[in-house]
C-alpha cells in the first residue's frame, strides 16, 4: 500500500508508524523498554480517545456554523435545559475516563516497584553534571557534558550529539532490572531518558527510587528535566546498554582504573609540584568544573557568581582558598568539591585560581589540601 | 421606570477632580476597569517582548541573543508578568466595568478600597520589572519558585517576593469587593440563579482568590525567612522538605489556574448566546459546573509534581481526582455547542474569538487529560509538552477570551462600535500564527525537549524554527488589537443602548457609552 505524505504525518502523529528521521518527530521516541512501551500505548490510546471526542463535538459545532447561521436564513429555535441530554453528557464523559484509568493505574503500580532488582546505582545531582556510584561495584564516576563551549557559542560546527554527550556515560547489562536511588547535592534535578519511561526529580537531602529495565544494546540520550539554574540546559544523560560480557568488561576496566587512580593519588600527596605543573593541569580542571559560573576569563557574572580575577579569597591566605573549595559555601551555588576531586586536582585548580588574571596568590600542594579534609 | 423621587447624582456635589488627579484619586467602578485595562495592556506588551526574546534565542540552536542566566530571567519573569499582571487584572478590569453594569449597582460595594487595590499594581509591577536591573538581574528560577534554587540568588528574589505580598494584597480586596458587591448590592428581583454567568463566575473565582492568596503569601514568606532569617522550612539540611514547599505552591497554584479560566467561562457564556441569538442551554448546569471545578481544584494539586516521588497510592488518587475535573469541563463546552445548535448565528470578531476559544481551548483541555495519566506525566512532566498545554489554556483560552469580552463591550465602553475589518483581521492573524506557535510544542515534547531551556540538541531544531516563526507573527498581530481599540475610543459608528442585536442583560439598558454614574436608581428585575 502506498501512503502520501499527509497520511504518513497523520499516522506518525497517531502513532502507527515509526518517524525514520529524529527531525521533525512527532510521537515519544520508540520504546527501549516495557514501561516505556506501555507509556506510548497509553498515550496512543488517549490521543485516540481525545480525537474522536474531538471530531464528534467540533463536528457538530462546524456544522452549526454552516448551517445554522443568519446569513443562510437560519432563525433560532429558543430550546434550552434538557435533563436527559445533560445526565447522558455527563454519565458518557464519566465511563471514558474509568476506561482510560484503568491500564494507566497498572502502568503505575508497576512503575513503582522497584524491589528485586539485579544492580543499585545512586545518582547524584550537581550543579550542572551526575554523579553515578555504582553501589554493590565501588566505581563511583562524575558525568559531565563533553559539548564543547565553543559549539554553544557557535564558533565552529555542531556535532551530531550536540548537548546529549557526557565525557563519561552510564553503563548498564541490558536485560536487568536497574535500580536507581536518586538524591541531589544542591538544587532539585531530574534524571530523565526517555526511550527507558524513566524520570525521577532528584532532590537533596532525600533519597528517590525508580527502576528501568532496558530490552536492547544501544546508547539512550536524556537530559536534565527539572530547572537547576544556569547549566540546566548543559547537563545531559547518557545511558550505555551492553551485553551482560561487555558490561562485565567495563567493570572490571573501571575497578582497575579506580585502584591506580587510589594508588595515584596517594603517591601525589607526598610529591610536591611546580607551580607550572599545577597550573598546567589547573586550567583544565578549572574549565571542567567551575568554569560554568565563574567564567573563563575568571570574571565571574556581576551579582550572580563572583569573580574569582582579583577577588579576596584567591589573593589571601590559601587555607580559606582551600576552605572554601573543599567544603563549599551555604546558601550559594559554590558546591563542596571534596568528594568530587582528588587532593591533586583540587591543589591544581586553586593553585591555577590564586595565580591566573593577575591573581597573586601563593600556590598549594595536595598535602595542604589533604590536611584541611574535613 | 420613574423615580418619585429625584436622586442627588454624586456629580451635584463637586466638580470632578480632571486629568491625572482624576485617575489617581477616582473611586468609579468604569474610571477603575479602564485603569485595570491600560495596567494589563502595558505589562501585556512587556511581557510579550520578553515572550519574543525568548522565542528569538530558540530560533535555532546555540547561544545567539542570550546569556542561560538572562534566558532564565526572561522566562521566570515572562511567567509572572502575563499571569500575575496581565491575565488577573484583565479580569478584574472586566469585573469592575461590567459586574456593577449586569447587576443593576450604582458602583463596587468599597469604592475607595477598589481604588487602593488598583494603584498597588503599578507599584508590584514596577519592582517585578525594575529587578531585572538590579545587581544579579531578575529571578531565574522559574516562576514557581522551588527551593533550593531560589536560595540562590541576589535581592531581587527577595523584592519579588514583596512585589507578589503587594500583588496577593491587590488580588484579596479587590476579591472581597467583589464578592460583597455581587451579594449585596444586586437589583431588586436579581436572585442568584437569574444572574449572568459572568457574574457567577467571578463570585466563584473571587472565593477562589480570597482561599489562596494568603497560601501563596504563606509560601514565599517562608522563602523569605529561609533565605534571610536562618529558619530551614524547606532545607533539608535543617531538618525542612524541599518538597513541601510544592506542595504548598500548588496548593496555591492549581486553583490559581482555575482563577485564570473561570472568568474566561463567564465571559464565552455571554458571547456566545448574543451572536447565537439564543439564551445560554443549561444555566443550572453550568452554574453547578463552575462550582464543582472550583471544589475539585483544591484537591488536585499533586497532579503538578507527580516526579517528586510521591508513593503510588497518592498519584493514583491525584490521577483520578485530576481525570474527574474533566467531566464538569466537558459539561460546559457541550453546553456552548448546544448553544449554537439550531441559533441563527453571526460571527462578528467578538464571537470569533469564542468559537476559537470553545476549540482551542478543548485542545488545551485533552492535552490536560494526556497530562493527567500519570504514566505518561512521568515522560512529559517538564518538558515543551506542558508548555504546549498551558499556553493554549492561557493564550487560546484565557486571552482569548479576553479578546472577545473586549470586541463584546467596546460598544458599551466607548459608544462606538468595533471596525470588523480590523477585528477580522487581528482574529486571523492570531488565530492561525498562536496555532503555528504552540501546535510543535506538543511534538517537542514527546521528542524529549525539557522546558526552560535556552539552547537544545539539533533534533529540536525544525519545530523550534516554525514556533519562533508563528510567535513572532503573533506577537506583531496584537499591534492591530491596539488599533482597533485606540480606533474604536477615537470614533466609529455609533453604538446603540444595545449594541448587538441578540444581547440580553442590563448593562444594554443603559445607553452606550455608559454613562458616568449608572443604575443611581436600582432596575427592577422580573
Amino acid at each position: 500500500m502506498r501512503l502520501g505524505r499527509r497520511q504518513v504525518v497523520m499516522a506518525c502523529w497517531l502513532g502507527w508508524i515509526q518517524p525514520a528521521a529524529a527531525d521533525w518527530a512527532l510521537n515519544l521516541p520508540a520504546p527501549k523498554s516495557d514501561i516505556a512501551a506501555r507509556i506510548y500505548d497509553i498515550h496512543t490510546l488517549i490521543l485516540l480517545v481525545c480525537l474522536g471526542i474531538f471530531v464528534v463535538v467540533f463536528g457538530a459545532m462546524f456544522y452549526a456554523l454552516f448551517k445554522h447561521r443568519k446569513s443562510v436564513g437560519h432563525e433560532a429555535h429558543h430550546f434550552h435545559e434538557h435533563t436527559t441530554v445533560e445526565v447522558i453528557w455527563t454519565v458518557i464523559p464519566l465511563l471514558i475516563l474509568v476506561g482510560m484509568a484503568w491500564p494507566a493505574t497498572r502502568a503505575v503500580l508497576d512503575q513503582k516497584d522497584t524491589t528485586n532488582p539485579d544492580l543499585t546505582i545512586k545518582v547524584t545531582g550537581y550543579q550542572w553534571k551526575w554523579e553515578y556510584d555504582y553501589l554493590q561495584d565501588g566505581v563511583k564516576f562524575i558525568s559531565a557534558s563533553s559539548t564543547p563551549a565553543d559549539q554553544i557559542a557557535n564558533k565552529v560546527a555542531k556535532g551530531a550529539h550536540y548537548l546529549l554527550e557526557v565525557d563519561e556515560p552510564m553503563v548498564v547489562p541490558v536485560g536487568k532490572k536497574v535500580r536507581i536511588l536518586l538524591t541531589s547535592h544542591d538544587v532539585i534535578h531530574a534524571w530523565w531518558v526517555s526511550e527507558l519511561g524513566v524520570k525521577q526529580d532528584a532532590i537533596p537531602g532525600f533519597i528517590r527510587d525508580t527502576w528501568f529495565r532496558a530490552n536492547e544494546i544501544g546508547t539512550y540520550r536524556g537530559q536534565c528535566a527539572e530547572l537547576c539554574g544556569r547549566g540546566h540546559a548543559f547537563m545531559p544523560i547518557v545511558v550505555e546498554v551492553k551485553s551482560e560480557a561487555d558490561y562485565q568488561t567495563w567493570l572490571a576496566a573501571k575497578q582497575a582504573g579506580k585502584q591506580a587512580k587510589a594508588v595515584a593519588a596517594v603517591a601525589a600527596v607526598s610529591k610536591t609540584y611546580s607551580a607550572e605543573e599545577l597550573k598546567a593541569s589547573g586550567e583544565k580542571i578549572y574549565a571542567a568544573n567551575c568554569a560554568a559560573c565563574h567564567q573563563a576569563d575568571g570574571k565571574g557574572l556581576p551579582g550572580v557568581f563572583p569573580a574569582l580575577a582579583g577577588s579576596k579569597v584567591a589573593n589571601g591566605p590559601a587555607a580559606a582558598h582551600i576552605d572554601r573549595v573543599l567544603h563549599g559555601k551555604d546558601g550559594t551555588a559554590m558546591s563542596a568539591f571534596q568528594d568530587q576531586l582528588d587532593d591533586a586536582d583540587l591543589a591544581a585548580v586553586i593553585t591555577w585560581e590564586r595565580t591566573a588574571w593577575g591573581n597573586k596568590g601563593s600556590p598549594v600542594q595536595p598535602a595542604d589540601v589533604k590536611a584541611q579534609r574535613k | 421606570m420613574e423615580a418619585t423621587l429625584a436622586p442627588s447624582l454624586p456629580d451635584e456635589h463637586h466638580a470632578a477632580p480632571t486629568g491625572l488627579w482624576r485617575w489617581l484619586t477616582t473611586t468609579n467602578h468604569k474610571d477603575i476597569g479602564t485603569l485595570y485595562f491600560w495596567f494589563a495592556a502595558t505589562m501585556f506588551l512587556i511581557g510579550g517582548l520578553m515572550a519574543m526574546l525568548i522565542r528569538a534565542e530558540l530560533f535555532q540552536p546555540g547561544l545567539q541573543l542570550v546569556q542561560p542566566e538572562v534566558f532564565n530571567q526572561l522566562t521566570t519573569l515572562h511567567g509572572l508578568i502575563m499571569i500575575f499582571g496581565v491575565i488577573m487584572p484583565a479580569f478584574t478590569a472586566f469585573a469592575n466595568w461590567q459586574v456593577p453594569l449586569m447587576i443593576g449597582a450604582p458602583d463596587m460595594a468599597f469604592p475607595r478600597m477598589n481604588n487602593w487595590s488598583f494603584w498597588l499594581l503599578p507599584v508590584a509591577g514596577m519592582f517585578l520589572v525594575g529587578s531585572l536591573f538590579l545587581p544579579g538581574g531578575a529571578v531565574a528560577g522559574g516562576w514557581t519558585m522551588y527551593p533550593p534554587l531560589f536560595m540562590q540568588g541576589g535581592i531581587s528574589y527577595d523584592l519579588t517576593i514583596f512585589a507578589i505580598h503587594i500583588m496577593g494584597a491587590s488580588s484579596i480586596m479587590g476579591s472581597i469587593n467583589i464578592a460583597t458587591t455581587i451579594l449585596n448590592m444586586r437589583a431588586p428581583g436579581m436572585t442568584l440563579m437569574k444572574m449572568p454567568l459572568f457574574v457567577w463566575t467571578w463570585l466563584i473565582t473571587a472565593f477562589l482568590l480570597i482561599a489562596v492568596m494568603p497560601v501563596l503569601a504563606g509560601a514565599v514568606t517562608m522563602l523569605l525567612a529561609d533565605r534571610n532569617f536562618g529558619t530551614h522550612f524547606f532545607d533539608a539540611a535543617g531538618g525542612g522538605d524541599p518538597v513541601m514547599f510544592q506542595h504548598v505552591f500548588w496548593f496555591f497554584g492549581h486553583p490559581e489556574v482555575y482563577i485564570l479560566i473561570l472568568p474566561a467561562f463567564g465571559i464565552i457564556s455571554s458571547v456566545i448566546p448574543t451572536f447565537s441569538r439564543k439564551p445560554l442551554f443549561g444555566y443550572a448546569s453550568m452554574v453547578y459546573a463552575t462550582a464543582s471545578i472550583a471544589i475539585l481544584s483544591f484537591l488536585v494539586w499533586g497532579h503538578h509534581m507527580f516526579t517528586v516521588g510521591m508513593p503510588a497510592a497518592a498519584q493514583l488518587y491525584f490521577m483520578y481526582a485530576t481525570l474527574l475535573i474533566a467531566v464538569p469541563t466537558g459539561v460546559k463546552v457541550f453546553n456552548w455547542v448546544a448553544t449554537m445548535w439550531r441559533g441563527s448565528l453571526t460571527f462578528e470578531t467578538a464571537m470569533l474569538f469564542a468559537v476559537a476559544f470553545v476549540c482551542l481551548f478543548t485542545i488545551g483541555g485533552f492535552s490536560g487529560l494526556v497530562l493527567a495519566m500519570v504514566p505518561v506525566d512521568i515522560q512529559l512532566q517538564d518538558t515543551y509538552y506542558v508548555v504546549a498545554h498551558f499556553h493554549y489554556v492561557l493564550v487560546t483560552g484565557a486571552l482569548f477570551s479576553i479578546y472577545a469580552g473586549i470586541y463584546y463591550w467596546l460598544p458599551k465602553w466607548t459608544g462606538h462600535m468595533v471596525n470588523e475589518t480590523w477585528g477580522r483581521w487581528h482574529f486571523w492573524l492570531s488565530a492561525i500564527s498562536v496555532n503555528v506557535l504552540f501546535f510543535p510544542m506538543h511534538f517537542l515534547g514527546l521528542a524529549g525537549m525539557p522546558r526552560r531551556i535556552p539552547d537544545y540538541a539539533l533534533q529540536f531544531a525544525d519545530f523550534n524554527r516554525v514556533a519562533s516563526l508563528g510567535g513572532f507573527v503573533f506577537g506583531a498581530s496584537q499591534i492591530l488589537l491596539l488599533i482597533v481599540i485606540l480606533k474604536c475610543i477615537r470614533g466609529g459608528v455609533k453604538a446603540e443602548a444595545r449594541a448587538w442585536e441578540g444581547a440580553e442583560g442590563l448593562e444594554w439598558t443603559v445607553p452606550s457609552p455608559a454613562p458616568y454614574h449608572t443604575f443611581v436608581v436600582p432596575p427592577e428585575v422580573k
